[in-house]
């Protein structure tokens, strides 16, 4: 009964083992691709706009309903203990460090990830990609590194752009319905805010654009089949996106703010 | 004799414990067209995509005017790839380019060319396989199946290559569409005086465009000879498959109901 177990323990570590170093090899190869010309200059400037320009409804609802929502559910905890002034502080912490791009990623992961995977691997099995090599044209360069440079330029602004958001989010909450004074709501959100915590929440964001493209890119180039092996590349651009968000989610905290 | 222009030598390819081509030895000359036919699963794509630097054979030699290809670095392959023109089954276009745009990515983005320029050598290519500069501003998906096959033989020739691949041309296509193609090829290939290697299992387009036929089965080229020796090959492989029928030495995998 112990041998079958252990065999599948050592078959699935393997396989675990074989991921992480096709996933390491292929971005190896792009991030080698990406420092080398020619750079596609379109193809970057179309990303961008796909990446950060089509995100920023779905990413703005998030950041202000989440502002609100912690407004709300900070008053109700603080009011116990008569903290409710830390409120504002709360609300901006919470966010530019962890909500606003954390938040950010996974949403930019489910629509964008699951696209790149997409349409890359429909490109792979339609044989777009074996087109692009007998046309001298490098696939990693054309498809992948255009999509990496563009979810790493525009990730840390879409999550700037949700902290301030967010923060109005709070503050609509703080002063409507919680009958805060808006210029002392303003000011005890900016006196508490350090430039770290804005900081940290962009490097994140940074290195959240890089996984999500990393992984739809990865999951697309390598699809195999038909419409079936598409669909599997999709769902496991983003679910693998999404593990890796929140397991460097909290390296990077430890990095930045352990003691 | 013209000189060899893609010389193979023993070359083998597995997936796993599949061996799909088992020692391959093939010379196609200069100005030559070949055509490997063979059933369905033979390897016929897997030799064309080994010799294109598509897949890595596991040994044997790949030489391309005498230059070894196998392991080449980036630089050497785009090198090479150059001089390659490639008509895919299925087309392969770029959906989210428009007509024009496809016949003109090699020419903007591997050559250089200006875009104006290359729209124009785009029109004029579209014009030797019969359409019209209308078709230039349509998007692949707005094409019939023999429009897009015609548009995909526009890109393969539109940086006029010295060697032109054709996989399963007329594939999908009914008998006045395929004989269209089959004309267009040869035209093409005859007027760029480039050398071509096919792979079908259409007969009559491997009769029609083809100098030379190897056939190819269980990964091995069990015979090859000019076009007008293939009915008297003495082959029985060839025999079969040239004649369609379910018996002889080639077996198919049927599992009963």
């Amino acid at each position: 009964m112990s041998v079958p177990l252990v065999t599948l323990l050592g078959r699935v570590t393997l396989a675990f083992l074989e991921a992480i170093g096709s996933v390491s090899a292929f971005a190896l190869q792009a991030i080698r691709c990406a420092l080398q010309p020619p750079w596609y200059r379109k193809q970057i400037v179309h990303q961008i706009m796909e990446i950060g320009y089509y995100s920023l409804p779905v990413v703005g609802l998030t950041a202000i309903f989440t502002g609100m929502v912690l407004a709300l559910q900070s008053y109700t905890g603080f009011a116990r203990f008569s903290a409710e002034s830390a409120i504002p502080n709360v609300v901006v912490v919470s966010l530019t460090r962890e909500l606003g791009p954390v938040l950010a990623a996974l949403m930019v992961a489910g629509r964008v990830g699951a696209a790149m995977a997409a349409e890359i691997g429909t490109m792979r099995v339609t044989e777009q990609i074996d087109a692009l090599t007998t046309l001298s044209t490098n696939p990693y360069k054309y498809l992948v590194v255009p999509r990496l440079i563009a979810a790493v330029i525009t990730l840390p602004i879409l999550v700037l752009l949700a902290d301030i958001i967010g923060v109005l989010g709070g503050f609509l909450v703080g002063v409507y319905k919680l009958d805060f004074n808006d210029a002392a709501y303003l000011r005890n959100t900016l006196d508490f805010l350090q430039f770290q915590d804005v900081f940290s929440g962009l490097v994140k964001a940074a290195v959240f654009g890089f996984l999500i493209a990393l992984m739809g890119c990865y999951h697309g180039y390598t699809s195999k089949g038909g419409a079936q092996g598409v669909g599997m590349a999709t769902t496991s651009a983003v679910v693998s996106a999404s593990m890796l968000i929140l397991t460097f989610n909290y390296f990077i905290t430890e990095a930045f703010f352990a003691l | 004799m013209a000189p060899s222009k893609i010389s193979l030598c023993g070359v083998t390819k597995s997936f796993g414990s599949k061996q799909v081509l088992r020692g391959i030895d093939l010379e196609v000359a200069m100005g030559e067209s070949m055509v490997v036919i063979g059933g369905s699963g033979t390897g016929k794509s897997v030799l064309l995509k080994c010799i294109l630097g598509l897949m890595q054979p596991d040994d044997g030699s790949i030489k391309v005017d005498g230059v070894e290809t196998v392991d080449l670095g980036d630089h050497g392959r785009s090198q090479v790839m150059r001089k390659f023109g490639m008509l895919f089954q299925g087309g392969a276009l770029f959906d989210s380019l428009r007509v024009w745009e496809n016949v003109a990515f090699g020419p903007i983005q591997s050559d250089g060319m200006p875009p104006a320029k290359a729209r124009d050598v785009a029109i004029a290519k579209l014009g030797n396989v019969g359409l019209g500069p209308e078709i230039g501003e349509l998007f692949p998906a707005e094409l019939s199946g023999g429009m897009q096959k015609r548009v995909a033989l526009a890109r393969a020739i539109a940086r006029e290559p010295e060697i032109i691949f054709f996989d399963e041309p007329t594939t999908g296509l009914d008998p006045i569409m395929a004989d269209v193609i089959n004309d267009l090829i040869v035209k093409c290939v005859s007027d760029l005086g480039a050398t071509a290697v096919s792979i079908t299992h259409d007969m009559a387009s491997a009769r029609k465009i083809g100098h030379r036929i190897g056939m190819l089965h269980e990964g091995r080229l069990v015979w090859q000879g000019p076009v007008a020796d293939i009915d008297r090959s003495g082959n029985a492989y060839v025999d079969q498959f040239i004649r369609g029928r379910a018996e002889g030495p080639i077996q198919m995998q049927v599992r009963k109901l």
